[in-house]
Order: structure tokens, then C-alpha cells, then sequence
């Protein structure tokens, strides 16, 4: 009877010891090759180091006045550059824009690289039946999976640091980029790829022409959501080494400082809000001066 | 003067299902399009289909829905490939070509009209236009130039700068048509371009169609579900229906002599006045010195009687191209000719 109340499983010892050798393995994978590993990273870590100390070092009106005429750029609206440039004006009066510089480099090399990956990788999706249908449940394990747990093998690779961090951040992020991609593309009207098609335009042609500007307002879509994604993985990446907003916020959560915890949270619901606002009305934008995506 | 044809279709079949080629026999041997589909559960798109379609002239092909025009006109430039037969054109067996030279062949040779125009919403009215162009990798100003010409003569100067959505559907499918006549392909594909449109534009379309037509001289195949836009188009017209063509030849001929009752249920609401040419009617008089007035042999019934009302006379005579008389038309057999015989029941 013993069966139906204990389920049956593989004894404790075995268990141990497949746990145990699957361990012993990857560190003598990462001993051996993490070294290979880091070097292999050695341009984003360049990137990200560049980007922060540029935004850390210039005078902050010059990085207002640059954030301000990107929002302009985007969505040619002044309600949003308004409301942008106030809220960088709060986070730099309550002390925090140094952290806040951090956090705005490791998203924007973050959604940097899930882009040039994630395009490519869509691309290929909407191509092929088959490569579809390897990606998608590869792309729900890397949603589903709890972001700690992608965390330990990381960390085992490169240690603690800020490349693991990014690294953790761009797998947790980039799932939207390729499934939203992906499905712009295969969404195109195919009376115009029929067109195309009709004129003698090849794969490339009407990859270029068509179907990456038709795609654009959805991977616009992508990439909001992508960047949404790093910026909420930031406090957990704090935890191995990533600097920024989210490592007060990891000290406030372990000292118990309310304050310190909500105002650095505000500071990362108000960035959200600069990228979010910013890059919806450039997706909206385009969108409007195609017409209809789909005019069927 | 037999001119050699320019497009030749060979016993071209199409089957749409899991299996064509299971049921190919079956569909070369003339099984019923509803047999094949209720027993076999395939769907015949075009069956035995052969024709000529001479350089130069309009070819309508005309049927109702679902008849195969959309998949006849496709196999044409290979977006869609037989189950069965062989494609010619301009000597080349289409049918064979590879993918990359099928690209090629459809960059020197065809350019499409569609239905529901298909033009790129996020370009303009500019760069839609020189598509084809830029295709075919022809670079600035050439493309611009090229562009703005065909805009010219389509009627839509002044709205380079539009996108699809900013105009109404008439202008858009002047788009579709300045598109493809800036490519300069001999061939010019058109599915129901004007089927989408209200009646008036329509009939300036065709009007339009027609005047550019006289200076190009392109082979056009021209789709419709509409006699009179058949009739006033079409050089040839071949009827189509469940993927065959039932019959083929001038408007002219599909009036006078319809194949079956299918056919002239659809000819018996036509204006006959528009279509039959004095020819048709004229009585040979022997004489020599002929009135005053005349009329081509080409010239349509209702412009015969035209000419004898503002004359005042119930007779007219009819020359040839070079003036000279070859018969005389009498306003009786004129009227009786043009009145539509009795549908049958
Ligand atoms: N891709 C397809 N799959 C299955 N059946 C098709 C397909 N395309 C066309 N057909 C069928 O072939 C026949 C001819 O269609 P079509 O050429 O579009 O007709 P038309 O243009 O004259 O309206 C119809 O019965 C249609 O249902
Ligand atoms: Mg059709």
C-alpha cells in the first residue's frame, strides 16, 4: 500500500550521486573552458563598461538633454518628453541618479543584444515550419524557468560579476523579441509577398522590402516588452554583481529600510515608464504611416 | 496572316489536395469537377486546358467565381505550378525553369495587376511604383525618373508622396497600374483589376486601359466576371468554367454563335449594338458609285445607326480599310440585329 501514499522514486543514494557527477562535470567544464568562456564575452564586457562610463561621466544636463531628444525622436510628442525629463529631474533630487545611469547601460546593452540575437532568430522562425517548432518549447522553458535557477550555471561559468548578470538578463529577456518577430513576419499579407513574388523579388528581397518593414510595428512591440523584461530582472541580477538600482534594493530587503527600498523602486517603475511611453509611440508611429498592417 | 502564338498553353491541368498526382489520370481523362471532389476529395482547379494567346493583344479570360481564371492567370508566370502539362512563353517552357531562372524570366517578362491591388502600405505612391524596378536592381535617378513618368500617365501627379490608405481604391489600383507598366515587361497580367471598383471608375479604368493599350501594345491577359468589360477589352475572350474553357474566341463570335445555353444566358442581357460589327449585317449590292456617307466595316451596329439618323437616310454603305466599297447596311436588319434574341428557357 506503501506505493500510493509514497511515490516511487529512485533511490537517495543514486540520486545523489547523478545530482553529484552532473556537478563535478560542469565544473570541470568550467574550469577547463571558463577562461575561453570570459574572453569570448570580452566585447560586451567592453560595451557595457563604455556605456556606463559614459553615462556615469557626462555632466547629467547633457544626458537629460539626450534622453529628452531621444523621447522627441521617438514619439514626436511633448507630453512624454515632459513627463521623461520630470522624472529623471526626481530621481537625480532624491540622490539616485548615478545607480539609475547603471541600470539604463545594463538594459540598453541588454536589449541591445536581444535584438541582434533575437531578430535573426525570428527571422529563421518565420522561415521555417521546422525550426518553429524546435524554438517554441526551447522559448517556454526560458520564460517558465525560474530565473535563479539559470543563475547557478552562469555563476559557474563566469562567477560573479556583470557579464553573468547581462547574460542572465538577456536569456530571461529576449523570448518576447523572438516570438514577437517571428509572428510579425509570418502575419504579413500574403497577397503582397504574392506581389512581390509576381515581380521576381528573391528571398532577400522580400525579406527586406517587405516583410521586416511590415513586421516592424509588432517587433517594435517585441522590443518594449523585451526591455521591460531587463529592467524587472535587474534587482534579481543585483544579486550576483550586477550594480544599479536593484542593489539598494537588495539591501533595503535584507536590512528591512523601507524607504531606501520603495524610492529605488519608484526609480525603476519610472524608467520603465521613460521606455515604455517612449517606445510604444515610435511603434504607434510607424504603425500610422503604414496604413493597416494587414489590409486584407 | 496567322501570327505564331506568343503564349501557348499544352493540356495544362491543376489539382489542388494532398495528392494530385494520384487523381492526375482521372482529370486528364475529363472526370466531373463535383465527382472529383465529392468521391476523391480533390479539388480541380484547371482541366485540359489549351490555348493560343497571340502577341500583342488583349486576352480576356472570363467566368464566374470559382471558375479557375485566378489559377489559369498564375500558372502564366508560375506562381502557381501544373499538376500536369506545359506552359510557353515566348518560347521558353516556363514550366521548366529552376527557381532562380523562374525569378529571372519573371523580371524580364511579366508584370501584375491584382484584384485587391496589393500594393506595399508603407510606401508610398513613389517608391510602390518603382518596386519592380528596384527588383530588377535599377539604381537612382533612373528609378525615380521612371517612376514619376508612369504616375504622369496613370493620372496621379501630384500624389508621389500618398500612401495606399490616402486614397480611394480607383487611384489605388492606378497605382497598381503605374507600377506595372514602369517594369516594361511585354506581358501584363491582370486579375479582375477593376472588379473592386465602383461602376463609374470602372468604366474610366477601362477607358484608361485602353488608351494606354493603343500606344503599348503589350500582351495583356485581362481577368473578369463581367460580359461587357470582356466585351469592350477583349481582342480574344475565352470562357471558362469549373477549370475548362467552354469557348474561346472574339466577342463577336461568343454573341453570334454561342457554344450552349450557358453561354448565351450570359450573352442575352449584352448590348449587341456595342459588339457586332456592320460587316456582320451588310448586304453585297453590286455597284460601284457608293453615297455620299460611309462607314468602316469594323464600325459597331449602334454607331451605323448613328450615322444613318443625324443623315436622315435608312441606308449606309460600307467600306474597307482602304475606302473601298464592300457592301451596304439597311437600318432594318441593323435594329433586327441588335434586338436580343429570346433567352431560352
Ligand atoms: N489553394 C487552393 N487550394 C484548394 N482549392 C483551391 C485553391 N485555389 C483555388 N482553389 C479552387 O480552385 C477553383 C478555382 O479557383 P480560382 O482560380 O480562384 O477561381 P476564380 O479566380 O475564377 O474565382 C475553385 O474551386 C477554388 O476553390
Ligand atoms: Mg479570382
Amino acid at each position: 500500500m506503501s506505493i500510493l501514499t509514497e511515490f516511487p522514486s529512485i533511490d537517495t543514494e543514486t540520486l545523489r550521486s547523478l545530482k553529484k557527477s552532473i556537478d563535478a562535470g560542469f565544473k570541470n567544464f568550467s574550469r577547463n573552458y571558463g577562461d575561453n568562456i570570459e574572453s569570448f564575452f570580452e566585447p560586451v564586457r567592453f560595451l557595457l563598461i563604455e556605456s556606463e562610463q559614459f553615462l556615469i561621466n557626462t555632466p547629467w544636463p547633457i544626458i537629460m538633454a539626450i534622453i529628452a531628444i531621444i523621447a522627441w525622436a521617438g514619439s514626436k510628442n511633448i507630453k512624454i518628453v515632459i513627463s521623461v525629463v520630470m522624472i529623471l529631474l526626481l530621481i537625480g533630487y532624491f540622490d539616485m541618479w548615478e545607480n539609475t545611469m547603471k541600470t539604463i547601460s545594463i538594459t540598453f546593452v541588454a536589449a541591445l543584444l536581444a535584438i541582434v540575437f533575437g531578430i535573426p532568430i525570428g527571422i529563421l522562425m518565420a522561415k521555417s515550419n521546422f525550426f518553429q517548432r524546435v524554438m517554441n518549447p526551447v522559448l517556454d522553458v526560458m520564460q517558465t524557468m525560474p530565473s535563479f535557477v539559470y543563475l547557478i550555471p552562469v555563476v559557474m561559468l563566469l562567477g560573479i560579476g556583470k557579464i553573468p548578470g547581462l547574460i542572465a538578463v538577456v536569456i530571461y529577456s529576449i523570448p518576447p523579441m523572438i516570438r514577437l518577430t517571428n509572428l510579425g513576419i509570418r502575419l504579413v499579407n500574403q497577397a503582397v509577398i504574392e506581389a512581390a513574388d509576381s515581380y521576381g523579388a528573391s528571398n532577400t528581397q522580400k525579406l527586406i522590402y517587405i516583410q521586416i518593414p511590415l513586421a516592424l510595428p509588432t517587433i517594435m512591440a517585441g522590443i518594449n516588452q523585451t526591455i521591460m523584461l531587463a529592467l524587472s530582472m535587474v534587482v534579481i541580477a543585483s544579486m550576483i554583481g550586477v550594480t544599479g538600482l536593484g542593489q539598494p534594493v537588495l539591501t533595503a530587503i535584507q536590512n528591512q529600510y523601507f524607504t531606501l527600498g520603495i524610492f529605488n523602486g519608484f526609480a525603476i517603475v519610472g524608467i520603465a515608464i521613460v521606455f515604455d511611453r517612449v517606445s510604444q509611440a515610435y511603434g504607434k508611429r510607424i504603425q500610422e504611416s503604414h496604413g493597416t498592417i494587414n489590409d486584407k | 496572316m496567322i501570327s505564331k502564338p506568343y503564349i501557348k498553353l499544352k493540356n495544362v491541368s491543376k489539382v489542388f489536395g494532398q495528392n494530385p498526382d494520384t487523381v492526375i489520370d482521372l482529370v486528364q481523362n475529363n472526370i466531373d469537377k463535383t465527382e472529383l471532389q465529392n468521391d476523391y476529395n480533390h479539388i480541380i482547379g484547371l482541366q485540359n486546358i489549351n490555348i493560343d494567346i497571340p502577341k500583342n493583344k488583349i486576352q480576356v479570360f472570363m467566368g464566374l467565381s470559382g471558375s479557375g481564371k485566378s489559377t489559369l492567370i498564375r500558372h502564366l508566370n508560375q506562381l502557381i505550378r501544373p499538376t500536369s502539362g506545359e506552359i510557353v512563353v515566348n518560347n521558353v517552357n516556363v514550366t521548366e525553369l529552376n527557381k532562380k531562372d523562374l525569378i529571372n524570366f519573371r523580371r524580364e517578362n511579366f508584370a501584375m495587376v491584382f484584384q485587391k491591388f496589393a500594393l506595399l502600405p508603407h510606401r508610398t505612391v513613389l517608391s510602390n511604383t518603382y518596386f519592380g524596378l528596384q527588383i530588377r536592381g535599377v539604381k537612382s535617378p533612373e528609378l525615380e525618373n521612371t517612376a514619376k513618368y508612369w504616375i504622369d500617365k496613370v493620372g496621379l501627379d501630384g500624389f508621389e508622396n500618398y500612401h495606399p490608405n490616402q486614397l480611394s481604391g480607383g487611384m489605388q489600383q492606378r497605382v497598381g497600374i503605374a507600377r506595372a507598366l514602369a517594369n516594361d515587361a511585354p506581358i501584363l497580367l491582370m486579375d479582375e483589376p477593376f472588379s473592386a471598383l465602383d461602376p463609374l471608375i470602372r468604366i474610366e479604368m477601362q477607358d484608361m486601359l485602353i488608351t494606354l493599350q493603343k500606344e503599348l501594345k503589350k500582351t495583356i491577359i485581362f481577368i473578369t466576371h463581367d460580359l461587357d468589360e470582356a466585351l469592350k477589352l477583349g481582342d480574344n475572350i475565352a470562357i471558362l468554367r469549373d477549370g475548362k474553357i467552354i469557348q474561346s474566341g472574339t466577342g463577336q463570335d461568343i454573341i453570334l454563335n454561342p457554344y450552349d445555353s450557358y453561354i448565351s444566358n450570359f450573352t442575352a442581357q449584352v448590348n449587341r449594338g456595342k459588339v457586332i460589327e456592320c460587316e456582320k449585317v451588310m448586304k453585297k449590292l453590286s455597284k460601284d458609285a457608293f453615297s455620299k456617307v460611309t462607314i468602316a466595316k469594323e464600325a459597331k451596329l449602334e454607331e451605323a445607326v448613328r450615322v444613318m439618323i443625324s443623315n436622315n437616310i435608312n441606308e449606309v454603305d460600307v467600306v474597307n480599310s482602304k475606302k473601298k466599297y464592300i457592301g451596304t447596311v439597311y437600318l432594318d436588319d441593323v435594329m433586327a440585329s441588335i434586338i436580343n434574341p429570346i433567352a431560352e428557357p
